[in-house]
């Protein structure tokens, strides 16, 4: 792999980084209301100070060079609902929140998925198959709204073994990381025992089989690298996806995550958060995806980019 | 230091402990056997912690507890109680009231609270650069809204004078008589100069902050919790009895009612819908029910066809059958709106206009035939817009369902996203839109100023100079029961004209733990942490 594959990947990034800004810029100005809009309308003469305030009386284009300049220099602006905050002060208390989620999240779902579509890879059609893949059909087919509340349920009111919300203890992390972790598993058991499966009939695991190996040896020396490719190409997504769709395990379990506040930024037209967030966002698909394409490399000696 | 001179230290040390542990014991063991630490639900994150920039109900709860205005309000019957000021008195003319200062009345990093540091706070409020949007609520005091405006930009101009540091006079516009309720809002709460000159926006984070109330702010983490401990130098330090209380930002009621059951909370904000029928049949005390004070109605806009023609909107105002709603849609103890200002606003008792079920079909059908649409032929279809929300929705529905069958109309329903909704609304784009109203303060004034011909809240462009005149001399009026009478007038001609379609009075449901005292349910939903306590139950 060859440097200027990626410095040609980081290149590209900048033009579609700035298409991004621009679109979101204008699409939520052009939204109907405005952070000032409220049931109990504010006075003209109000109205006028808080725009002058936050620099909305200039005209739209010159707002929006304020903003890529402030942008360059990491600067996202304050925060037109939450006063006393900036945008930066904003992400930096609540991405960590999510991150860890999502990393805990991602640390179950890759635990359960592997070794439930290892073991359905390894007995192809019998019990040990069946039963974890329906499971996983169950994970993929219900949503976190349904998942996260009735292990609320259970766990927390019922057998009171568990805090039903909160951010606080270990014991906090439990529920919210395996209701979110739960749908990933599904779909990474089923990646896992699908590349096992592709694997297995290959002439060299045949080899391995006539060479006299023992099923265990042949899986964790020959099959596993190649079996878990698919798992490694969707882990990128998955952590974005994971991490930037956390909101509705947020909401259930009340974690003070990022999640929250970008859609509660949007809803509120609290124009500088809408665009903080959706950037991070981006960013943090654009280099999943790229750690992705790295590590495919390190993994499969098939592929190679120039 | 030498080996002997250290166990000597040690002997004194230990011997100190002992005896302070030893006359500390059965102190804590008969005042605080229970910890005085309080959880409550809170709705939604506060947005900050500045009386003079928020505008929510969330921040407002925790306000109230780290600020103290000239008066506060009395926990059980909400009428105005010394706060900062001792006392007062108030000019024959109602007009000019003189607050008198208690000298013990401290900020909570030990400065004395003084009448300058009340001008200095109104200043900042109706000052265009803090872009306040409760600068109105400063507009009653002379020459407020002109330099709110920015006509005027000589502060001195202000109807405000320290006579001296503890004595604050005050004049008004207009003899104002809910003006001592209207000392309990945040807007008019005193702020600290020093603190906010020196740390900008940024004064109300914990480590920064000062305040004046029985509480001062503890600990802020965005999202997880907000923690207030009680003010040292609070002039009543010793009626507080909690050590602590903790707002949790809580979006969800199911989250929120599920934390209560796990014990976490003692109070949450609100009840999701769905599950009301079944506290409503709790026993074991927890689940409290009062009228709130605000009203759920629908606009009619005035200035289109049909519904500019008052015969119509009195058609539809009368096929509607509001105790029906509230039984079998809301479900949580709404009282049916037959009148605008709910009863019991500051006193205030207006009669019931408009038919609580559905006894007044007849004469709504003979409305819509005398306005030309008899059995509701010709009339085009209505269109009711609300913004987008499950309970909004069933309403409208049943609305829609009523009118079909009582009137043989028909109209559909629109559902927008809040501040769509909110745009079109205030433009006029719309027929018939959903709104709730809650009031401001504790008078009837802050319902019925809203039909004000241009009035900035009034969205149905209806107009009528002698409903003008009278909110106009309403302010002027100091005798309440001839004030009441004025209202009462007002009320009459609103429900005749029926710019609006008033459906019910709010409710409030929610759950309180039988461990705590002193929390008293009430009208206007205020509950200061200062009476509050916890005993074991």
């Amino acid at each position: 792999m060859g440097l200027t594959y990626i410095l040609r990947r980081l290149l590209t990034m900048i033009p579609v980084f700035l298409l991004v800004v621009t679109l979101v810029f204008f699409m939520i100005r052009f939204a109907p209301g405005g952070p000032f809009s409220a049931e109990k309308k504010v006075p003209a003469q109000v109205l006028k100070n808080l725009e002058a305030k936050y620099h909305m009386d200039e005209p739209l284009i010159q707002q929006y060079f304020r903003y890529l300049r402030d942008l360059s220099r990491f600067d996202l602006g304050p925060s037109f609902k939450h006063s006393n905050r900036t945008v930066n002060e904003i992400i930096a208390e609540a991405f960590p929140v999510s991150m860890e989620l999502g990393l805990i999240s991602l640390c179950w779902a890759l635990l359960i998925g592997i070794s439930a579509g290892g073991l359905a890879a390894l007995k192809p059609n019998t019990f040990y198959d069946y039963i974890p893949m329906s499971l996983s059909i169950l994970g993929i087919c219900l949503p976190t709204f349904v998942v996260g509340p009735v292990m609320v349920l259970i766990f927390g009111l019922w057998l009171n073994w568990l805090p039903v919300a909160g951010w606080n203890s270990w014991q906090d992390r439990l529920l919210p990381s395996l209701t979110l972790g739960f749908a990933y598993a599904a779909y990474i058991s089923r990646l896992t025992r699908g590349g096992f499966m592709e694997i297995r009939h290959q002439d060299f695991i045949r080899t391995a089989r006539a060479k006299g190996l023992t099923e265990t040896q042949i899986l964790l020396k020959h099959s596993l690298r190649g079996g878990i490719l698919p798992v490694v190409s969707y882990l990128g997504p998955a952590l974005a996806g994971i991490i930037t769709g956390a909101l509705v395990t947020e909401t259930i379990f009340n974690i003070p995550g990022l999640g929250r506040f970008f859609i509660e930024s949007a809803l509120n037209r609290d124009y500088t958060v809408v665009m903080g967030t959706s950037l991070l966002y981006f960013t943090l698909i654009f280099v999943c995806n790229f750690l992705v394409d790295i590590v495919y490399v390190l993994l499969d000696p098939r592929v190679k980019y120039e | 230091m030498s080996f002997g001179s250290w166990r000597l230290t040690l002997c004194t040390v230990s011997t100190l402990l002992f005896l302070s542990v030893s006359t500390l014991i059965p102190l804590s063991n008969a005042e605080s056997a229970v910890p005085q630490v309080l959880n409550l639900g809170n709705g939604g994150e506060p947005k900050d912690l500045d009386p003079h920039t928020v505008t929510g109900v969330p921040e407002f709860h925790i306000i109230m507890n780290i600020f103290e205005g000239l008066v506060s309000k009395d926990p059980k019957n909400l009428e105005p109680i010394p706060g900062v000021a001792e006392k007062w008195k108030v000019s024959k003319d109602g007009k000019t009231y003189t607050f008198f200062l208690r000298k013990n009345a401290k900020w909570s990093q030990g400065d004395p609270v003084t009448a300058s540091d009340f001008i200095y706070s109104w200043i900042r409020l109706l000052k265009p650069e803090t872009a306040s949007e409760y600068a109105y609520q400063g507009f009653y005091i002379k020459n407020g809204k002109a330099f709110n405006e920015g006509k005027l930009t000589d502060p001195n101009q202000l109807g405000l004078k320290a006579i001296d540091s503890s004595t604050l006079e005050v004049q008004l516009e207009n003899p104002t008589p809910f003006f001592l309720s209207l000392l309990f809002h945040h807007s008019l709460y005193p702020v600290h100069k020093a603190t906010i000159e020196k740390f900008g926006a940024r004064w109300t984070r914990p480590e920064n902050f000062v305040g004046n109330g029985a509480f001062t702010l503890k600990k802020w983490e965005v999202n997880r919790v907000i923690t207030v401990a009680p003010n040292p130098f609070y002039w009543d330090k010793e009626t507080v009895k909690l050590s602590e209380a903790n707002f949790f930002p809580i979006d969800k009621h199911e989250t929120e009612e599920k934390m209560f059951r796990a014990k976490s909370l003692h109070t949450v904000d609100d009840l999701p819908l769905e599950k009301l029928p079944l506290w409503q049949k709790d026993t074991t005390g927890v689940f409290k029910n009062h009228p709130y004070l605000g009203t759920y109605y629908y606009w009619f806009n005035c200035t289109k066809a049909p519904l500019n023609n008052k015969k119509v909107r009195q058609a539809l105002t009368l096929a509607i059958d509001r105790d029906r709603i509230v039984r079998l849609v809301t479900r949580g103890g709404q009282v049916p709106a037959t009148m605008f200002t709910p009863p019991g606003t500051g006193g205030f008792k207006p009669e019931s206009r408009l038919p609580k079920d559905g006894s007044q079909i007849q004469k709504a059908k003979q409305l819509l035939a005398e306005a030309g649409f008899p059995n509701g032929k010709g009339l085009p279809s209505l269109e009711i817009l609300y913004n987008t929300s499950d309970n909004h929705k069933k309403i409208a529905e049943a609305i829609q369902q009523m009118w079909r069958e009582n009137l043989g109309i028909s109209s559909s329903l629109f559902n927008q996203e809040w501040k769509v909704f909110l745009d079109n609304q205030q433009t006029k784009n719309y027929m018939i839109a959903r709104a709730g109203w809650i009031a401001d303060y504790n008078d009837p004034n802050t319902f019925l100023d809203m039909f004000v011909t241009n009035g900035g809240n009034n969205h149905s462009g209806y107009s009528n100079s002698s409903y003008d005149e009278l909110i106009e001399s309403a302010k002027k009026e100091r005798n309440p029961k001839k004030r009441f009478a004025i209202f009462q007038k007002a009320e009459d001609i609103l429900l005749e004209d029926l710019p609006v379609l008033p459906i019910y009075v709010y409710s409030r449901n929610y759950l309180l733990s039988n461990e705590v005292q002193g929390w008293h349910p009430n009208i206007e939903d205020i509950h200061p942490l200062k009476y509050i306590s916890i005993v074991k139950k």
